[in-house]
């Protein structure tokens, strides 16, 4: 009696070409996502502001969270500690783009605020990411803003205000355009170097 | 007999003791049971030892904050010891480590699952076990870390000290033979739609390392391994998942893999966004250099080599390309005024490590050996001339500036000295 069949391996094989929107090949080989699985692990956001949860803080609320949860690694001022960097930084760091000493600061560097967001979530505090909660996170990330010189603080930063806030650096990039960053050859890049 | 090596056999004695005094009674608790209790003598060979006359490792950091000794130089990883490296190969246990200041994580495989989801009709969850199950392809490729052989940044006073070795100058890069399921074959069964560009590739370590990979490289020749060097992926290297990003900056191979989400634009994550771009002298920044160019290193002789006296050495080292493979590796022992084809040994495979090999004598005196390698791209590896203009600079600014210099790939020139010592004669 047979239980088994080989597949032809032409049938199995990957087209090298994008293979978009196919039936699925494998039969019984991993399962479903529940959309709970997903909901608890789809942390991501995107520069628009894709994947922000409900909720809202301001810097004031913030310097107190940062005192009780950030301030041992990063300094009673965000000045940086032994172990985490300094959070401190304008637009006029920009000014030092061009030396042999260029500083590279949220406020003066980082092209997107939903980054600081992003970050603080995942991965702070150090070895507790995901334990902050989404207020907590708005509000710090208002408060490093602020610190920055980027927003006031009063500024209230939710889901739809964060994404608009314009990063003094944005259109330090190469390239700006999004669309444009797949393809380096069409960008002109060599030996790993882009113009 | 090194004092690890010590420690570990001593423990293995003890462990053979104490696997006596539990027969008939079950050892509990998580940190006995868990290590293995030879019960033969042979037990102790059933995983293997190098040589306790073998003692090249590993240098540099992990660079854990947490950890981090008063005086101790800022590091971002281990480098692998490429001075004493045969054929093309890195030992699992050799191999470089940047994990961004965070240890390697400790995953039962059992309880890991990789999640793909986002932009798909069929969001799916794999097991390790699952993937197994799976078509797989076995592929030789380097890892690179993009700051390798960088001159600025942590490490760049070491690596162009006079007294470098290759390992300071080149360490991190390394080359495995990689097993695993294709990305595009998991995307496929989870039915890509048509808006996807990107995939977001997450991993499982504390800071949940995040990757922004266009679509068109995740369904070429990305694959998620399991394997590496004919057992499973390392804890450093992510087990029991990681991708495997062909010819990519290091930093797009995330380890502990858990999530791969299909999205329609670059996520703008903190390591891509922030650290990795290239801050040229023009004050704009160039991100998202995927693509590693040629590039190739003399590994012996090389830096903190001696040669005993004249006579015949044969000259070797690894040429590797991000662009594809390797076609021709010249090495010039006269300071780059003649060049002659050194042999590439078997395999040569698409980017991956390829060993090259050249007899030679020394005469005994003063003279500079380098290699340039070029691959089937026609992309020739450039001088520290060439690439600095490629960034806009002289080659001072390569000297003196305090950011990673990412993806130097410039030919690295060792000095011969009289005395037989070598040097790094880069600048």
């Amino acid at each position: 009696m047979r239980c088994s069949k080989f597949l032809a391996a032409g049938m199995l094989l990957v087209a090298s070409t994008p293979a978009l929107a196919q039936a699925p090949s494998f039969s019984n080989v991993g399962r479903a996502a529940t959309k709970e699985e997903i909901h608890a692990w789809d942390i991501a956001v995107a520069p628009d502001g894709k994947g922000l949860p409900p909720g809202q803080g301001t810097a004031k609320e913030g310097a107190t969270i940062f005192e009780a949860k950030c301030a041992s690694c990063h300094g009673q001022a965000a000045e940086g500690g032994k172990i985490g960097p300094t959070l401190l930084g304008s637009k006029n760091d920009i000014e030092t783009f061009t030396t042999l000493r260029p500083v590279r600061s949220i406020g003066g560097y980082w092209a997107f605020a939903t980054t600081v967001w992003d970050y603080i979530n995942r991965a702070m505090p150090r070895n507790q990411g995901g334990s902050l909660r989404p207020d907590e996170v708005y509000a710090l990330t208002a408060f490093i803003l602020s610190k920055n010189g980027i927003i006031r603080e009063s500024d209230i930063l939710d889901a739809k205000t964060l994404p608009k806030i314009q990063m003094p650096n944005r259109n330090g990039f190469v390239p700006q355009r999004f669309e444009d960053i797949p393809d380096e050859r069409k960008r002109g890049c060599r030996q790993g170097i882009c113009p | 007999m090194t004092p690890k090596q010590s420690d570990r056999r001593t423990f293995l004695k003890s462990g053979a003791v104490l696997a006596g005094l539990a027969v008939g009674a079950p050892v509990v608790g998580n940190s006995v049971a868990a290590q293995p209790v030879p019960e033969r003598i042979d037990d102790l060979h059933l995983y293997g030892e190098r040589s306790r006359f073998v003692n090249t490792s590993r240098n540099g950091s992990i660079g854990n904050p947490e950890r981090r000794l008063e005086n101790e130089p800022r590091a971002f990883g281990l480098r692998t010891p490429l001075q004493d490296s045969a054929g093309m190969i890195t030992p699992a246990s050799l191999h470089f480590v940047v994990s961004h200041g965070f240890e390697p994580l400790d995953i039962n495989p059992d309880e890991h699952r990789l999640l793909i989801h986002g932009m798909v009709d069929r969001p799916l969850v794999f097991t390790v076990d699952d993937l197994k199950r799976l078509p797989f392809v076995s592929r030789f490729h380097f890892l690179e870390c993009h700051g390798n052989s960088s001159t600025g940044g942590p490490g760049g006073a070491t690596r162009i000290a006079p007294n470098a070795t290759a390992q300071e100058t080149h360490g991190f890069t390394s080359c495995s033979q990689w097993t695993g399921v294709p990305l595009s074959l998991l995307l496929k069964e989870a039915g890509v739609q048509k808006s996807a560009t990107w995939i977001l590739a997450e991993g499982a370590d504390p800071s949940k390392h995040s990757k922004s990979i266009p679509l068109a490289k995740a369904m070429d020749d990305v694959f998620v391994a399991y394997g590496q060097n004919g057992e499973p992926v390392r804890p450093e290297q992510g087990f029991p998942l990681r991708l495997v990003v062909p010819g990519w900056q290091g930093i797009n191979n995330v380890k502990w893999l858990r999530r791969i989400d299909l999205v329609d634009e670059p996520y703008m994550a903190m390591m891509e966004s922030t650290k990795y771009p290239s801050l040229k002298l023009d004050g704009k920044s160039r991100w998202f250099e995927f693509e590693l160019g040629p590039k190739s290193v003399i590994t012996r002789p090389s830096g903190g080599h001696h040669l005993p006296g004249s006579g015949y050495y044969e000259i070797t080292g690894l040429a590797w390309s991000g662009g594809g493979t390797i076609r021709r590796v010249e090495v010039s022992a006269d300071g780059g005024r003649t060049w002659k084809d050194a042999q590439l040994h078997d395999p040569v495979a698409r980017k991956a490590h390829t060993r090259f090999s050249i007899p030679w004598n020394w005469n005994g005196d003063e003279c500079i050996l380098q290699s340039r390698c070029s691959d089937d791209q026609g992309t020739v590896q450039p001088t520290a001339a060439e690439v600095a203009k490629l960034w806009g600079a002289d080659v001072e600014f390569f000297r003196k500036t305090s950011l990673i210099v990412g993806d130097f790939n410039a030919i690295q020139p060792w000095k011969v000295n009289r005395d037989g010592s070598i040097q790094n004669a880069l600048f």
